[in-house]
């Protein structure tokens, strides 16, 4: 085989071979692979957001309105921060109510948003007032024996 | 009847000592080539020639496989986790379990009999035709002209190909979940990208792949070198590069995978 043809299919093989290592580490290992379409951002201050990892789904009556951005804590308020991408075709009411919901029995975290009925829609760089925290079972489990002890000491 | 009975013994005494014998013989051969590798890293065409013929022409037979493989592995992690409700992890299920077995491991078991199949047939007949003898009295190293390019054009390609391999399965389980399927592709994509971790998956995976590279052409390289000079000798010897580079990447496999994962 010629010298050039040789080269060439090495050289390919070589690049294929280190490009699919720059696919794995940045694709499947982590990185922004958001698609792009037109979106604002809006954010929420929750009080516990349990599991909800970042680029987990925005959803409004179950379909996907958007995407977590980005999940901080803010030390001054202790409580999370969590960045919204909304498409701009979907608009919602300031008074759009947020809750951290789980999809099935032990599936992923994403977040519900409920309309509200004010005239004035949510601007780039909002912040969603009505926000409701993340259910965590332990707390619930706590709650309920807390209550189940209580009930039992009135009689 | 203790004749039998001792010979017996003597048996299982002479397939020891020549077990050991060998693997002796196998350790010494593989730093040879490890000290006779100048040659081939100064002439780098040399380990470019074999480039070709053992990653290239190995390519489609990895692709093809790793395209089949994670299909099957979004298809079945996909009828598994729907009744759980939670068929948006089969994402993570297909790139976890590729980056980290899968990918290297079938990748080298491919590799063994594609390529490594290939190099010891090519070097036992090369022995067996004396062409090797004929190098040495032209005052060429054989073992630095024939053996160490072809070792370390394995060594190279492994990784590549795993790493290729991986991503094929990636993109198969990507098709058959998302594509077909309907699992929505945000949360494929995103569940995938919050569970691999670049340190602990991936580049533990890219370093399985880098020792079974080491472990496949060694014994590749050497099976062929050591063959009995006759037809069946090759014959021989390529079916035992098959069969001890299969077993020796699974139990490496284990080893590396205690080491990396349970941190023993």
């Amino acid at each position: 085989m010629q010298r050039a043809t040789l080269d060439l299919w090495v050289g390919l093989f070589v690049m294929a071979g280190i490009a699919a290592l720059m696919v794995l580490s940045l694709k499947v290992g982590n990185l922004d692979t958001y698609n792009g379409s037109d979106t604002y951002v809006v954010r929420g201050n929750f009080e516990n957001i349990g599991g909800l990892k970042v680029r987990a789904p925005v959803k409004s009556s179950g379909v996907v309105v958007g995407r977590v951005a980005n999940i901080q804590f803010s030390t001054k308020t202790y409580d999370a921060i969590v960045t919204m991408n909304i498409e701009r075709r979907y608009q919602f009411p300031k008074d759009t109510f947020a809750s951290i919901l789980t999809s099935g029995l032990l599936g992923e975290q994403y977040i519900g948003l409920d309309a509200g009925g004010d005239e004035a829609m949510l601007k780039e760089g909002d912040t969603i007032m009505k926000t409701n925290s993340a259910l965590v079972l332990e707390e619930m489990i706590g709650r309920f024996l807390f209550d189940k002890a209580s009930d039992d000491n009135a009689f | 009847m203790p004749k039998r009975i001792i010979a017996g013994i003597q048996r299982v005494g002479h397939s020891t000592i020549e077990g050991i014998r060998r693997l002796g013989h196998a350790t010494r051969f593989f730093l040879l080539v490890l000290l006779k590798s100048g040659t081939s890293l100064r002439r780098f065409n040399l380990v470019i020639r074999e480039l070709f013929y053992v990653g290239v022409l190995s390519l489609i037979i990895i692709v093809v496989s790793g395209l089949f493989v994670g299909m099957v592995l979004g298809l079945q992690g996909y009828e598994t986790l729907q009744k759980y409700g939670s068929e948006s992890a089969v994402g993570t299920l297909v790139a976890l379990s590729l980056v980290r077995e899968l990918g290297p491991v079938v990748a080298a078991l491919l590799f063994a009999s594609r390529a490594g199949s290939a190099i010891t047939a090519e070097i036992g007949l090369m022995k067996a035709t004396e062409q090797l003898s004929a190098m040495g009295m032209m005052a060429v190293d054989p073992v630095a002209r024939v053996v160490a390019p072809r070792f370390w054009a394995g060594v190279i390609s492994m990784p590549l190909l795993a790493a290729i391999f991986s991503v094929m399965g990636v993109f198969g389980g990507y098709l058959v979940a998302v594509v077909f399927i309907g699992v929505d592709a945000g949360s494929f994509w995103s569940q995938m990208q919050s569970n691999v971790d670049f340190r602990i998956d991936i580049l533990n995976g890219f370093i399985k792949s880098c020792f079974f590279g080491v472990a496949v052409t060694a014994i590749a390289v050497f099976e062929g070198y050591d063959s009995p000079p006759t037809a069946e000798g090759v014959s021989g010897a390529t079916t035992r590069t098959v069969v001890t580079s299969s077993l020796v990447i699974l139990g490496l496999d284990f080893i590396l995978t205690a080491f990396m994962f349970r941190g023993l």
